[in-house]
């Protein structure tokens, strides 16, 4: 069942909300000094990187105990620092950030895990050449991301959204020397630009309307109740309000981030990164941005909704998460790559997250996420250990038989896959999902999610299975032999599967303190509530489905070890599924045909104008340009030049006749005295005479 | 037709044989014989309105003619000695060949 | 009009006439020297006689000798070769008939108010005499310079250059 939407007041803001904007500010001030570091100051760059994120996750747990202290007194808190950054005329542009249980939690997980994940990259990277360079990216983006989280400006979450897609577009391109990494972060970064423009239009649309970007502002912030009640007022197209429509636009842009169904294509290409970036990038943090925004502008999304009811915006956001995890988790049934199968994988568990908002709300959307960047990180960093101990091997059917060789990356592995299938009752998995399952069972609009988010389940069981099979079971069917990694790569896993096991047990049904503390209610500790016929039932039809789903898959490639070059299993039994499925049902191809190949036609066209029509017409312009200098010339040669020297020459010719009567002969001068003479006698005498 | 009229017929006469001398013929020396005769004629002239003219007695006249003669003496004697010069430095006396001032 | 008169007029116009066409260069100058005498003879007749005396001391005693003389130097008895009269003749033959059209016209156009006879006047030396160095002591002095000017003047055109050719 949905909650009703938490209207806490806004409290005045404490001292560590007052200092939060450090905990972005110092890992980017981290990245600015690292990136002005030589490639050869390893251990300076490692040493800032961890040093300023270990800071701010210092920071994170005190914001989260004060929140908590908050909590067990009964206030919910909503600290709120504002600050006017551009003023024009009337209107603002505010940049601010927000203290409450939601920031507080994502601010602890993201530092949390980031950190842990940067301590594995000290070994991970070791060897390679970029080790500052990577450190540098890799601080900018946690700095990044935690600002995403604290953001209580639209603007400033969409600048640090965008500040994420870089980083994330770096790393991916991290070896860039390989043109598929480069492909890959091009990819990325085009597809997730898709989804942005669409965000963007939301952010001014919403801008427009309610004339301020802060969330929170007491009591005027857009998402708050006046600003709300504005916009379910306004009508936009398709019967939808501007909420509504604003939800929708917002919700593209989570989507692109987040790899929903059909802006998904870049993800498993993402895998091109090391695996460092894999898990925290692609599997715990930015893909969790976007299901992040949509909890944080969740009242905006559930506006309008009647009691026990829903919307459109949220409704479009279920059936988008629904059809996207069970896509996914189709796809990844059939990939040979270790990442790529973990990368198909999160798109289904993002799927899940997505539909857990639009169906059970924030708390169930955002408990899934939380387990998940555990065990996800868990997964891809087990999954970088096993690469890094077949010596940069990634395609499972070479591999086989590491239960043996590689001990302890096992087992971190299989409580990590144990957590994901949602093994009953003692993984964080399970408890998550099973909370999503309980919310689409209960969903007004239809069941069909449900069945779809069971038949996932099964699948994801089917499909880790399969993977795990292949990977640490069998016998070696690789290269050199393998050989476990290093304890500091070892140490985080470890740490990570305490947490993949006991984060559960903080949103079971008996106890559900997350719920209660993202809401500001109180927890209480209840068995019986875990024994209600319905919820049994679910346990029990979950439970059964990861049974089944486990159980199928070890009997097709338990133990069995076939040749890397023989046919999968499932492939015999059905080779055309087979084949769709591997083609990862041909989506990048369609993409290629349509999208892509229109822009490359519209490109060629561009530049065909270009080329000719503008450039013609500049040329023409040139043409005429000189056509007036010729002419100019011809007539400055033939008429100004040729006239005065004409005009010269006469002058010469005259003054030639002119000077005949220069004879030199004193008897000309003579004659022409006497002439002169007779013509003024002449003239006087008549003019005397008249 | 009274007598002025007619010494002033005979001086304009003389005076334009002169002149047609003057601009005709080749030899310098020639010319300055037509500019003497111009002269000359410009004497009968004055002289002819003396007698002819309302007072005689104040000898205006006369004095101007005697003058005239006294200024031609004068002149003759200079362009005869320019003449000679001339003769010294191109040889000869004929006009047409000097036209070294010719523009 | 007297007889004498139109001898006399036509012994001058004939020396003058003589004078400028005839080819020997001398006998143009002894045809001047008759017209001068002419001259001199109508100034006598017009009751001029210091003058008519004067135009035989200065123009037929001076001036014509003067201009024998440098024909002589000149070698102007030599005729040359082609013609005395220059190419153009007819020109300067046309511009001194038109002066003389114009001069006898305007004579003639005159005639009415010229007064017919008048008085003899006497003139005796001793009134030029007294009007030189009286009236007219300006213009005798001025003239005095002029004729020493003159002197020196033609004496020097006509000197000798002292061998700067060389």
């Amino acid at each position: 069942m949905q909650e009703a939407i938490s209207i806490a007041p806004q409290l005045a803001a404490s001292p560590i909300a007052e200092i939060l904007w450090l905990i972005p500010a110092v890992p980017m001030a981290a990245a600015g000094l690292s990136a002005l570091l030589k490639q050869s100051a390893r251990k300076t760059s490692a040493s800032l990187a961890i040093g300023s994120l270990s800071f701010s996750l210092l920071l994170s747990l005190i914001a989260f105990v004060h929140v908590l202290g908050n909590w067990m007194g009964g206030i919910t808190t909503r600290e709120v620092v504002n600050l006017t950054w551009i003023q024009f005329g009337t209107s603002n542009v505010d940049l601010g950030w927000v203290l409450d249980p939601l920031s507080a939690i994502m601010l602890v997980m993201v530092s949390f895990v980031g950190l842990l994940i940067f301590i594995y990259s000290i070994g991970y990277m070791k060897s390679d050449e970029n080790y500052t360079r990577f450190f540098c990216f890799m601080s900018l983006f946690a700095g990044a991301m935690l600002g995403v989280v604290i953001a209580n400006s639209l603007l400033l979450l969409f600048m640090c959204w965008e500040i994420v897609g870089l980083t994330s577009y770096l790393l991916i391109g991290f070896w860039y020397q390989k043109p598929s990494a480069a492909a890959a972060a091009k990819k990325a970064f085009l597809t997730t630009r898709i989804g942005d423009v669409f965000f963007l239009l939301g952010i001014v649309w919403l801008f427009a309307q309610t004339g301020t970007l802060l969330f929170y502002n007491g009591g005027s912030g857009s998402i708050e109740h006046a600003a709300l009640a504005g916009l379910l007022s306004q009508p936009a197209a398709f019967g939808l309000s501007a909420a509504g429509a604003i939800a929708l636009l917002i919700f593209a842009g989570a989507a692109g981030k987040s790899g929903q169904f059909p802006l998904h294509v870049w993800l498993p290409d993402a895998m091109e990164g090391p695996t460092p970036v894999s898990a925290l990038i692609h599997a715990a943090t930015m893909v969790a941005a976007g299901v992040y925004l949509i909890a944080r502008v969740y009242p905006l999304m559930a506006a309008g909704a009647l009691a026990g009811g829903t919307t459109t915006a949220l409704t479009v956001v279920t059936w988008v998460g629904a059809f996207t995890a069970v896509f996914a988790a189709l796809i990844a049934v059939a990939q040979n790559d270790i990442k790529r199968i973990l990368a198909y994988s999160t798109v289904s568990q993002l799927g899940y997250m997505m539909a857990g908002l639009g169906m059970g709300g924030v708390a169930v959307g955002i408990f899934h996420l939380i387990t998940h960047a555990f065990f996800k990180a868990l997964l891809f960093l087990g999954a970088g250990s096993v690469i890094h101990g077949c010596h940069e091997e990634q395609n499972v059917r070479r591999m086989g038989g590491l239960k043996a060789d590689m001990p302890l990356t096992f087992l971190t592995y299989a409580i990590g896959m144990l957590a994901l299938c949602g093994f009953p009752l003692l993984f964080s998995g399970f408890w998550s999902k099973d909370g999503i399952l309980e919310a689409a069972q209960h969903w007004s609009v239809a069941k069909t999610p449900f069945y779809m988010l069971v038949f996932g389940a099964l699948l994801t069981a089917f499909y880790m299975t399969r993977q795990v099979a292949y990977v640490f079971f069998g016998h070696w069917r690789g290269g050199k032999p393998a050989h476990e990694s290093p304890a500091v790569m070892l140490a985080p896993l470890g740490i990570l599967a305490f947490f993949a096991i006991t984060l559960g047990f903080i949103g079971t049904p008996a106890w559900p303190w997350f719920r209660a503390f993202l809401n500001g209610k109180a927890a209480g500790f209840d068995w019986h509530v875990l024994m209600e016929r319905e919820l049994m039932t679910l346990m029990g039809v979950s439970a059964l489905v990861v049974f089944i789903g486990i159980g199928v898959a070890w009997s097709l490639y338990g133990d069995r070890s076939p040749k890397p070059t023989a046919s999968d299993s499932l492939e015999k039994f059905a080779p055309t599924a087979w084949g769709w499925l591997s083609h990862k049902f041909y989506v990048d191809e369609f993409y290629g045909m349509t999208v892509i190949a229109f822009y490359a036609w519209w490109g060629r066209v561009s530049d065909w104008l270009d080329r000719r029509v503008w450039g013609g017409i500049v040329a023409g312009v040139a043409w005429a340009f000189s056509l007036a200098a010729r002419l100019n010339r011809f007539l400055d040669t033939n008429v100004v030049d040729g006239g005065f020297d004409k005009g010269c020459e006469e002058l010469t010719v005259g003054g030639g006749l002119l000077s005949r009567v220069q004879t030199g002969r004193v008897q000309t001068y003579l004659r022409i005295l006497a002439l002169a003479v007779v013509a003024l006698a002449a003239l006087l005498i008549w003019s005397s005479k008249a | 037709m009274t007598p002025l009229a007619g010494y002033l017929l005979v001086a304009a006469l003389l005076f334009s044989i002169g002149l047609a001398g003057a601009l005709t013929r080749r030899n310098a020396i020639l010319v300055l014989i037509g500019i003497e005769l111009m002269l000359n004629a410009a004497n009968l002239n004055l002289i002819a309105f003396w007698r002819y003219g309302p007072h005689p007695e104040s000898l205006t006249g006369m004095m101007f003619a005697i003058f005239s003669i006294a200024v031609a003496a004068a002149e003759a004697a200079v362009g005869l000695g320019l003449v000679i010069q001339i003769h010294r430095h191109a040889k000869t006396t004929d006009l047409d060949a000097m036209n070294r001032m010719k523009g | 009009m007297s007889i004498v008169f139109y001898l006399l007029a036509a012994l001058t116009v004939a020396g003058g006439l003589a004078a400028m066409l005839l080819r020997n260069t001398v006998h143009c100058a002894l045809a001047l020297t008759v017209a001068f005498a002419g001259l001199a003879l109508l100034f006598l007749n017009l009751d001029a006689q210091f003058a008519g005396f004067a135009q035989i001391l200065v123009y037929i005693g001076a001036v014509a000798i003067l201009v024998v003389f440098a024909i002589l130097l000149t070698r102007g008895s030599e005729t040359p070769k082609d013609g005395v009269f220059s190419r153009s003749w007819l020109a300067g033959l046309a511009i001194a008939a038109a002066v003389f059209a114009v001069l006898g016209w305007a004579v003639l156009q005159s005639v009415r108010v010229l007064p017919h006879e008048t008085a003899v006047p006497v003139v005796t030396v001793q009134q030029i005499g007294v009007a030189l160095v009286g009236r007219y002591v300006l213009p005798l002095e001025i003239v005095a310079v002029l004729l020493t000017a003159a002197l020196i003047g033609a004496v020097i055109v006509a000197m000798h250059e002292k061998e700067e050719h060389k």
